[in-house]
Parts: structure tokens; sequence; C-alpha cells
């Protein structure tokens, strides 16, 4: 089993959705696991955004003297825009139905609301 | 521990899956395809020198309506979520000194600059969405500094719906000048703003769709704000 070799970029990102998904399978409390959901979400945004990169190349403003042959490519970054936005939204989302979790079991602990089930 | 282990295993397994999947994809080489496209024109297309924005609001403006309609569907969810009879601010402790003051000088400061984001969209880094939170976060300091701060709900709830409503109408004029939803009427058929490219008067109609989606999505985070700050009171 030899080790990929990759750029340093890829395995930040990697990383980071690697934690962010430890978060979710071992944390119990509910705050933690939305936590992990947007270190994820960090974790393909920065992802997204080295794929569009090119060595060198300037961001895809141009004025100043950069040009459409010195920038890198504008189309990851523009999803990613999205991507964040969208992300902010169902953190918010998300973090309505905890607040509602709390009020209704007193506790974040995702064990003991399973078990006040019913 | 045990669980801890398995998870870590899968996490492994995982990332190295990952790792293999991705050391096919050259990294810093240039793979741009439609991006190219985009580079090239986005001056003469768009008259905006930022290309991602141009992107985000001329080239694909429908598709950022849907993000916009997402946020909103999103901040509906939290009212509709946390919705109580009766909702008050039930903060005990007052700001200290330096929030307080920091806050009262720092307020018109936080939204002035969130206001020169969304304007100048087109020319730099930002946009509509960032300059939006920037002006959210002027309230959020607001309501952390002062326990019986609430924003004007009927005031932003109507400049909210006018903003919104203002994105489509936009589109709705392309929509009878040049016919297609979202032609960019005033870069295409007015003509405003040639000779300016890279100024602030410049860009068709980018500054006009990112201001209303700025404040749109100021209005629309301060009310999420605002939703998850109070809490139900029985009568």
């Amino acid at each position: 089993m030899n080790v990929p070799d990759i750029s340093v970029y890829y395995f930040g990102a990697i990383a980071l959705v690697l934690i962010g998904l430890y978060a979710v399978l071992v944390k119990k409390n509910v705050l933690k696991i939305l936590i992990g959901l947007s270190i994820m979400e960090t974790g393909v945004n920065l992802l997204l955004v080295s794929i569009g990169y090119v060595s060198g190349k300037s961001a895809p403003i141009l004025s100043e003297g950069i040009t459409a042959s010195n920038a890198v490519d504008p189309i990851p970054q523009a999803l990613v825009l999205t991507a964040i936005v969208i992300g902010v939204a169902t953190t918010a989302m998300a973090l309505s139905a905890a607040i509602i979790l709390y009020e209704k079991y007193g506790t974040l602990n995702v064990e003991e609301i399973r078990r006040l089930r019913g | 521990m045990l669980k801890r282990a398995l998870a870590i295993i899968t996490l492994l397994i995982i990332g190295y899956w990952l790792a293999q999947g991705l050391a096919g994809v050259p990294f810093g080489e240039d793979k741009m395809v439609v991006g190219k496209y985009y580079l090239e024109h986005v001056k003469e297309d768009t008259g905006a020198v930022n290309a991602v924005t141009a992107i985000v609001v001329n080239y694909r403006g429908f598709d950022t309506l849907g993000e916009v309609t997402v946020l909103f569907i999103a901040s509906t969810g939290v009212g509709a979520l946390l919705w109580r009879k009766k909702k008050k601010r039930t903060a005990k402790t007052e700001g200290s000194l330096v929030l307080t003051t920091g806050v009262e000088l720092l307020f018109p400061f936080v939204v002035l600059f969130g206001t020169y984001i969304f304007i100048h969209g087109h020319l730099t880094p930002g946009g509509g969405f960032p300059g939006g939170a920037t002006i959210a976060t002027a309230f959020l300091l607001l309501y952390m500094a002062f326990i019986t701060y609430e924003i004007p709900h009927r005031a932003f709830e109507k400049t909210e719906g006018l903003a919104g409503i203002g994105y489509v109408l936009v589109g709705l004029i392309g929509l009878a000048i040049g016919g297609y939803f979202l032609y960019d009427w005033i870069w295409q058929t007015w003509g405003w703003g040639h000779d300016n490219i890279g100024r602030l008067f410049s860009g068709g109609f980018i500054p006009i769709i990112y201001t209303l989606i700025g404040i749109k999505v100021g209005t629309e985070l301060s009310g999420i704000i605002d939703n998850m700050l109070k809490e139900g009171v029985s009568e």
C-alpha cells in the first residue's frame, strides 16, 4: 500500500473532510456534530477551489495587469460562492432544529434523545 | 473506545480512497474549458472586471435567483421552527462597557463596509452575499451589546420583500427588452459604462442586482439572528 502522491492542498482538503467526519461519527453532542458538518463543508470547498488553481496565475479579476492568460479558473470559485451560502442556510436550519431538541428533551446528547423517544 | 478505533480505521480507509482518486487530478495545471471562454469574453459581455461575480450574477444569474430563494426558504424555515405565540428577549447580562461603547462607535462603519463590499462586487472580491453577511454582523453586535434591542421587524420584512421583487423585476425587464429572463439590458441594449470598465459605473446590471441581494441577505440574516436569540414566553 503505497502513499499516493498528492498536492498539499488536496491533502489539507481530505484532512478537513476526515476531521469533520470523525466528529459526526464519534461525538454525541448535536452541536459538535453540526460543527463537524461545517468542517466537512469547508474541506469540500477547499478541494473545489484548489482544483481550479493554476500554478503561478492570479485571481480572476481582470484589472491591474491581469489578463485572461494569467488568471485562474473562475468557475470553481463561483460554485464555491454558491456552496458557502447554501451551507449557511442549512446550518441555520439545523441549529434551529437543535434549539427545538433542547427545549423538548433538555439535553443535546443524541443517545439520551433516542432513549426518550415514544 | 472500540467505537472510536473503528471510526478512525473507517476514516483512514476513506481518506486513502479519496487520496487515490485525487492522485489522478493534476494540481496547478490548466484544466479550463468553459472558464477560458468566460475569462476572454467577460469584459465585452458583461462589463465587469471580476470574472467570478460576472459568472455568478450575469452568466448564471438564474442560478443565483435560486440561491436567493434557498436562503429565503431557510429563513422562513427558521422562523417557522422557532415560532412561538409571544417571543421576548430574555438575555439577562448587559454587555460590558467596552462592548456597548465599541458597538455604538463601530455600527455605522460596519454597515458602511458591508455596503462598500456589495456595491463594488463587480470590481473587487466580494459581492452581495458577503456584504449582506457583514451588515447582519452589525445587527448581531447590537443584539449582543443591548439586552432589549430588537430590529424594526415591519420595515425589515418589507425591505426584504421589495429587494426580492426587485431582482425578479430586473430579470423581467430583460425578458421584455432582450427576449430572455435576466438579459443584461443596461449593458447590452443601453450600453451604459462602456468607456469606464474597471470603475464603479460599469458592469451592466451587476451592481444593481448585487445591491438588491446585499439588502435582502442582510435583512434576512438579521431576521434569523432575531429568531434565534428570542425565546418564547408564556403569558
